[in-house]
């Protein structure tokens, strides 16, 4: 994926004068300290992160961790204080105003927590918003805010005032005035933060949805590590103006690298978060004919093994006795049981553990049915038991696959 | 023993009393040129509300009342307007209401900018609000004097009072609704790109509605109230009813211009305190109306609105 939005050394200070806080961090001092000393907040702390095009890319802290100044920096809500704001390689930072003003009207825009839609105004006339203040002509802004309104499951709603709508439809309508400008990348400032569960979830899915085809630059800012796992490409952890772990989900679950961001993993469900690819053993070739090849763990000869044809798909299972008679020469085709159970790659764990059969083998195949690789009990199970003390694995970053 | 009488050594009044001789004297072309529009427009006002036949007038009023407020407060205006003409007072009610009618076009001419520009600028603000907090505390007779030096007597310097008096609210109002939009609200326009301009008309000034209707109804009933008042400069209106049954010692007479003073000032207040309420639904005529009230049906709204609660 190639780089959208990139964040070098950026800092945030609240104050007056930020010089004295400045030149304090430079010597190495933290938030606290800066702040008994010269009464200045510390928002950013020599932030840098790079957000691939088409990602989600998730921030997560707690209040006070500067994660919204870091989204509010983006489009200069907040103006930084030092560093850089790079998108497609432009710093945005030094952007006077008519050249920022044009920046926010096309290429980024923005969801809010509390949905931020005017009271005074239609569902379709806020969905046009933006096109408005950039001057789009309102035959052609209407009929661009009845399409967003349409993929966000809102067109009946048009000519509804926000405040007949519930929470969730609100921040529908808020999703929709941002992607009403085609802005390529996205803010979402805790949008879903003001929802009810339910809803929540039920947005989460909508976003994830909606990214499949919109293919936006999200940059999410979350408080909930849940929200973070679910959503995001990768996830960058934040801590008193500083960003403590960024990575993706699994990896970040695997290695917190910290006591502060392993209580946030500790809770995870990894059963839920990580899937079959991430878990199985490709295993190699341990025998075959010219009809098959044998594929097993040769570690545990004691596993079952798969036979496999030339394009790669899986013709039966052996035991470890039937392999045994394959390697003694007996033709492959007479020893294959169809007693295995085949899962796709991207299948979480969680629904893994119910296919699962006493006695039945499993094997891991992609979307076209071919074979990847095996799963025994353990390697589930080891999986889900503890982050810390499994093996690193199989592909990291493999989350999208 | 020091006498409080010998530390009245500062002739502040002299001292006024001057500056407002001098003003008044070499200022002449300002004050001059304030008096035209306002005595175009009062005069105007005041020969439309004389022309316009009484039963007619009243069935404005229900109308206007009803589509701004509710079926009662337009069936008390009707009803307030009636006893009006019946006490005998309806010309110079009518020349009242044309001092209110002109004040507030001023008013809202003057208070929503000023109170824009002081929304906008702290310093601006810093300086005009003082100036209201001494306006607004200060006796409403206290403006007369002024206004006699500066633009004489009659009704209309009366007028330019009742605009002075009036107008704080407003420029207080207006100053307060914009400055209460909730910082989502503009952070909303400014990330969508708004300039200065957009964010005031798109944003800041119909979320700030309310609030300025708020103030309007203030700058009406303080209206109200001043040009009572101004009867002392020899303003007309219902102010001069109460003045004379006050002079003449007629009992009757002034409690004649009393009643007509509050049944007026009740009907305005309730009309335009109606104003400053957010309502969700805007009454269509009084057509409408009576067909709902024959078919005894719920309203279109609240079809839609239980329809919207169904599909939560």
């Amino acid at each position: 994926m190639t780089e959208r939005l990139r964040v070098e050394n950026l800092y945030k200070i609240f104050a007056p004068s930020p010089t004295r806080a400045m030149t304090l961090l430079a010597t190495g001092a933290d938030k606290a300290r800066v702040l008994a000393e010269t009464d200045a907040v510390v928002g950013l702390n020599n932030v840098s992160l790079s957000v691939p095009s088409g990602a989600i890319y998730m921030v997560m802290g707690l209040s006070g961790s500067g994660k919204s100044t870091l989204a509010r920096c983006i489009n200069r809500l907040n103006e930084p204080t030092a560093g850089k704001i790079l998108l497609d390689d432009i710093d945005i930072v030094p952007l006077r105003e008519d050249a920022l003003r044009e920046l926010r009207r096309t290429r980024i825009s923005m969801v809010f927590q509390h949905f931020a839609l005017l009271p005074n105004k239609s569902v379709i006339e806020n969905a046009e918003f933006g096109l408005k203040l950039r001057g789009v002509s309102a035959a052609r802004r209407r009929r661009r805010a009845e399409e967003v309104l349409a993929i966000v499951g809102l067109a009946k709603w048009a000519y509804h005032r926000p405040h007949e709508l519930s929470g969730g439809m609100r921040q529908r309508v808020g999703l929709a005035r941002a992607l009403a400008t085609d802005a390529d990348v996205l803010i979402m400032d805790e949008a879903f933060s003001a929802l009810d569960p339910l809803i929540r979830t039920e947005m989460q899915d909508e976003l994830l949805r909606l990214q499949h085809t919109l293919k936006k630059t999200i940059l999410f800012i979350t408080h909930d590590f849940q929200e973070a796992l679910k959503l995001g490409t990768r996830i960058a952890i934040m801590s008193e103006g500083e960003l403590v772990r960024e990575g993706t989900p699994q990896s970040i679950v695997l290695e917190p690298g910290s006591d502060y961001v392993a209580a946030f993993t500790r809770e995870v469900d990894r059963s839920r978060l990580f899937d079959a690819r991430s878990v199985m053993r490709t295993g190699s070739t341990v025998s075959g004919d010219g009809s098959a090849r044998i594929v097993g763990d040769a570690e545990h000869p004691e596993a079952m093994s798969f036979a496999i044809d030339a394009s790669n798909r899986i013709v039966g299972c052996l035991d470890a006795a039937a392999l045994q008679q394959v390697k003694a020469g007996k033709p492959v085709g007479d020893l294959l049981t169809r007693d295995f159970v085949a899962v796709s790659g991207a299948t979480k764990l969680v629904d893994v553990a119910g296919l699962y059969q006493s006695g039945k083998a499993m094997a891991v195949i992609d979307e076209d049915g071919r074979f990847l690789g095996m799963l025994e009990p353990e390697h589930i199970l080891g999986r889900i038991a503890s982050a810390a003390r499994s093996p690193a694995p199989a592909s990291m970053g493999g989350h999208n696959a | 023993m020091l006498d409080a009488d010998d530390l009245a050594i500062f002739p502040v009044d002299q001292w006024i009393a001057d500056a407002v001789q001098w003003v008044a004297l070499h200022l002449r072309p300002l004050f001059l040129a304030i008096k035209w529009p306002v005595e175009n427009l009062l005069s105007f006002n005041d020969y439309i509300l004389h022309e316009i036949p009484f039963p007619i007038f009243v069935v404005l009023v229900f109308l206007t009342a009803y589509r701004l407020a509710s079926i009662g407060i337009a069936v008390f205006s009707a009803i307030s307007l009636v006893v009006i003409a019946a006490i005998g007072v309806w010309t110079e009610a009518m020349t009242t209401l044309s001092l209110i009618t002109t004040a507030i076009v001023f008013c809202t001419a003057i208070g929503v900018p000023t109170g824009i520009w002081c929304a906008r600028n702290d310093k601006v603000w810093s300086v005009v609000r003082p100036v209201l907090d001494i306006m607004q505390t200060t006796p409403t007779f206290v403006y007369l004097v002024p206004v006699v030096m500066l633009f004489g007597v009659g009704t209309v310097p009366g007028e330019v009072a009742v605009v002075t008096a009036a107008a704080p609210p407003l420029i207080r109002f207006t100053n307060l609704g914009i400055r209460m939009v909730e910082q989502e609200m503009v952070e909303a326009g400014l990330a969508f790109g708004a300039d200065k301009r957009q964010l005031l008309w798109e944003i800041q000034l119909p979320l700030a509605i309310p609030t300025i209707l708020g103030g309007l109804n203030q700058t009406v009933l303080t209206a109200m109230v001043m040009s009572v008042v101004v009867a002392m400069i020899g303003a007309e209106g219902l102010g001069l009813v109460v003045l004379q049954g006050l002079g003449r010692l007629d009992v009757g007479r002034a409690a004649v211009g009393g009643i007509a003073i509050v049944l007026l000032a009740m009907m305005l207040d309730r009309i335009t305190q109606q104003l400053a309420q957010p309502t969700d639904r805007k009454r269509r005529s009084v057509l409408r109306y009576l067909f709902n009230l024959f078919k005894g049906e719920r309203s279109q709204e609240a079809i839609a609105t239980s329809a919207a609660n169904r599909t939560h």
